[in-house]
């Protein structure tokens, strides 16, 4: 991560969206930061909070995004530049809170940033969040590219602060997790010093008139932005209106189809609302329009709105995009989409690799590419978890099945061995166990078991944890306890005893809270595998009402940081039967750990010791007993390895 | 700085999470930012820390601001820490002008493993590769990096290879400075891998 703080304007640097962003902030003079990791935003708080004490600023990781939104409105309150980071789905969380907020002003200069995730490639939903802008009456901007990213963060606390009320940014993955240039400014030097105002005072929901006359001001402002730019010739063939990346992947494939001549490039950064005399104007220099946008038609929408209210002398374009089918609403786009788009509406053929090598290429892919699901990591304590619990469902029968909620230990069938049946938003896996485990009054059997993080358990369980208590639900929770907020990047949370800041922090005991509530808890630690296999049995299968298991261990990417692994594993040839094995390669084909693979020649199991991280569970699994495990030492690494590669050359002879 | 002999110059840089080839795109990156390029990094990851596939996009121009992903069909380079990735890319970016530094070392993935979708038999592998490329290097980056002490180094190995190579308007010293910044207190073993990189495609 760079020092976002380096004192250098006018400096070139190669940085993400997200910090530029962050940068954008400190230049804008930000004076509270709070976020709740989701990706592709978590850079941006992590990237602040590092310099936060050298710029006498203040950078938290809230406990969730509602949270940190309202942190930083009392911050925004007393006088502080304050902003708010979040994914798209913290803002679905927020939106409860935003909802008031607009009708209410703000103090200070007040920015919520949202990273969107179009795909999805880190989240469980696809999501667009610009209509929350509409929805709620917030002036909005979209970065075009990276140095955008870093400016338009900075000229949105201005503008919040002109026209008191909160503004947003709306990014999507690929400029907030993308690289690029970005030439730095300024840095001021501000002395925070928080003071409510009195003046302030309470105000009911009456000023919604007044929130219409801020959005007014906005639009107005925005006519003028250079966030909007046109490129292109006075009359052109098409104009593309685009924003976000896909302004990026429209101006490749006009520059690399050769027609910068014919095609009009309408770039828009004031997203909502829309400059309509600026929109006006440019309407006018085609008579086919294409809009290139990610995921939801918002600015092709807004373009017809206003269209449809202009006299019958126009101008009334022909419209392409998501509505005519020329651009998906869905997924991420790039330039070859763009490219396709412009080839079906001005009936051209241009490609982008020969015939004959497409044909090729495509035979030799699909007979050779082989498929690469991701999984959990070698040694991640979440894979032992699972499988204690697969088993433990297994032995108990009845049809017994997990509801998860987001985060590693979440990502659906495979990493679970097919026991998450289902996978909705943060909290909700205990939410919806808790739901099923009412059901008994309707014949319902079935174990359930319900499955959450850590940094979860403070974000969203603790709800559904109490309701589960006092409606009597009969429910099982596992929380999968590693010590970080592992999937965004191992940020701390309440349970790590730091904060954002690296400073300590007080703990916030998970099993303390789980017993406060009135379940019964038990800890384990999942490495255990027959204990907590056991464990689980007898909680099912003898326990009723609220139970809690916590797996106790440590993120193995956060131990492997800090210390060499546990054991050195091996497979003994010789008690390895292979393929003759009834197991039918159970410890490749099941467990399913990265580190397993198959020998072709020998026709047996092997670990791969560039990828084995040590955990030794699998020890476990293997039905023979074929896989050992010895304390690692650095000399004892060598002879073991060396102890198994002697012994497969010695079988591969026989 | 040197012009390009194609504006934007796209490089590829694939393998699977936890091989470290975000490392090696980022050396890559900054080196041609201080040479005075505009410079796009873009991403391609799932949601896991390990074994899914993780797309770098590295995007050099004179000219603009490149988009983080690039057209289908126009790779110039495509450096794969895995054989199946390197087709995989290929499949989507390959052209019959495209350089592939290839380290052949597979790395199984847990669709193999299952049985659902077979690895391929490598030697078949490595010739669609070199059927679909201008020009292959296969460099041997893990034995390599075993070689010298550890295998994580595999991927400054490659990255020695792509600087070895020629293909970047970028020279030795260039990159060495990037190493030297990112890797102060093991810069010795960095500094093997990179120049056993350069030796192995002048070889």
């Amino acid at each position: 991560m760079p020092d976002i703080d380096v004192n250098a304007p006018g400096t070139t640097v190669l940085w993400m969206g997200n910090e530029g962003i962050a940068r954008g902030a400190l230049e804008a003079g930000v004076g509270f930061a709070s976020a709740y990791p989701g990706t592709p935003s978590s850079e941006i708080l992590p990237a602040i909070a590092e310099v936060a004490k050298r710029m006498g600023i203040y950078a938290e990781w809230a406990v969730n995004e509602m949270v940190a939104m309202e942190s930083a409105t009392a911050a925004s309150l007393a006088g502080i530049r304050s902003i708010a980071i979040m994914k798209q789905n913290g803002v679905n969380v927020v939106s409860d809170f935003l909802a008031n907020l607009v009708m209410r002003g703000i103090g200070k200069g007040l920015v919520l940033i949202c990273a969107d995730d179009p795909g999805p490639h880190n989240s469980s939903n696809e999501q667009d969040t610009r209509p929350v802008a509409k929805w709620l009456d917030i002036p909005l901007l979209e970065p075009g590219d990276f140095q955008e990213a870093k400016d338009m963060t900075k000229w949105l606390f201005d503008l919040a602060e002109e026209i008191n009320t909160i503004c947003m940014l709306r990014t999507v993955g690929k400029i907030a997790h993308t690289r690029g240039n970005i030439k730095l400014g300024e840095l001021p030097v501000v002395e925070h010093k928080a003071h409510f105002a009195a003046s302030y005072g309470f105000r009911g929901a009456g000023p919604h008139a007044e929130l219409h006359k801020k959005l007014a001001k906005a639009q107005e402002k925005f006519e003028s932005s250079p966030f909007n730019l046109y490129i292109g010739p006075d009359k052109a063939e098409l104009l593309i209106i685009a924003c976000g990346a896909s302004w990026l992947y429209s101006q490749e494939a006009v520059r690399l189809m050769n027609l910068q001549d014919k095609v009009g490039l309408l770039k828009m950064g004031t997203i909502y609302p829309l400059p309509e005399k600026f929109m006006e104007k440019h309407l006018k220099k085609a008579s086919k329009v294409l809009f290139v946008e990610e995921v939801h038609p918002f600015v092709e929408q807004g373009v017809m709105e206003l269209v449809g209210t202009l006299p019958p002398s126009g101008p009334h374009p022909v419209f392409y995009g998501k509505r005519s089918g020329h651009i998906p609403a869905y997924g991420d786009l790039d330039p070859s989409v763009v490219i396709k788009a412009i080839n079906s509406i001005m009936g051209l053929n241009y490609q982008t690799r020969d015939a004959e090598y497409d044909k090729k290429v495509k035979a030799l892919a699909q007979s050779y590419v082989t498929a690469r699901s991701g999984t959990l990591c070698p040694g991640c304590p979440h894979k032992a978890s699972h499988w204690a619990i697969h088993r433990a469902l297994q032995l108990t029968g009845h049809e017994g099945f997990g509801t998860s909620d987001i985060g590693c230990y979440g990502g659906g069938g495979v990493g679970s061995f097919g026991i998450t049946k289902t996978h909705f938003c943060m909290g909700g896996g205990i939410g919806v166990a808790n739901g099923f485990g009412k059901l008994g009054r309707f014949g319902f059997d079935q174990p359930v078991v319900a499955f959450c993080g850590d940094s979860t358990f403070y974000h969203a369980a603790i709800p559904g944890l109490i309701d589960a208590v006092y409606n009597g639900s009969n429910v099982l929770m596992v929380i999968f306890d590693n010590s970080a907020t592992s999937m965004t990047g191992f940020q701390p949370h309440p349970g790590t005893g730091r904060n954002a800041m690296g400073e300590p922090a007080a703990t916030v005991s998970i099993e303390a809270v789980c017993k406060a509530i009135g379940a019964q808890v038990v800890i384990c630690d999942p490495f255990e595998l027959k204990k907590t296999t056991d464990t689980l049995v007898d909680m099912i299968e003898n326990k009723t009402g609220v139970r809690v298991v916590i797996m106790d261990r440590e993120c193995e990417l956060i131990r492997a940081r800090r210390e060499e692994p546990p054991y050195r594993v091996y497979v003994d040839p010789e008690k390895c039967l292979g393929e003759d094995c009834g197991c039918d390669m159970f410890c490749n084909r099941v467990f399913l750990c990265t580190g397993l693979t198959w020998n072709r020649q020998t026709g047996k199991a092997e670990i791969d010791d560039v990828i084995c991280a040590g955990c030794g569970v699998c020890v476990d699994v293997c039905p023979h007993g074929a896989i050992i495990k010895e304390p690692y030492t650095a000399k004892g690494k060598e002879k073991v390895a060396v102890k198994g590669k002697e012994k497969l050359k010695e079988v591969a002879a026989r | 700085m040197k012009k390009l002999k194609k504006d934007p110059l796209n490089l590829i840089i694939i393998g699977v999470a936890g091989q470290g080839n975000v490392v090696i795109s980022m050396l890559t990156c900054n080196a041609l930012l201080r040479e005075g390029y505009l410079v796009t990094f873009g991403q391609t990851y799932g949601a896991n820390q390990r074994g899914g596939p993780v797309m770098n996009y590295v995007r050099v121009s004179q000219e603009i601001q490149c988009s983080p992903l690039l057209p289908d069909g126009t790779a110039d380079v495509i450096l794969a820490l895995e054989p199946v990735e390197a087709l995989r890319m290929l499949a989507k970016y390959g052209n019959p002008n495209v350089t592939t530094i290839v380290n052949p070392r597979p790395i199984i993935s847990i669709d193999a493993a299952r049985g659902d979708s077979p690895y391929p038999d490598l030697d078949t592998l490595t010739q669609a590769i070199k059927d679909l490329s201008a020009k292959t290097w296969l460099i041997n980056a893990t034995e390599e990096a075993q070689k010298l002490g550890n295998p994580i180094v595999a991927n400054v190995i490659l990255a020695g290879a792509l600087i070895g190579s020629g293909i970047l308007p970028l020279d030795k010293k260039a990159m060495e400075t990037e190493l030297r910044e990112r890797f102060p207190r093991a810069i010795d073993l960095n500094m093997r891998a990179f120049n056993r990189g350069i030796e192995l495609v002048s070889a």
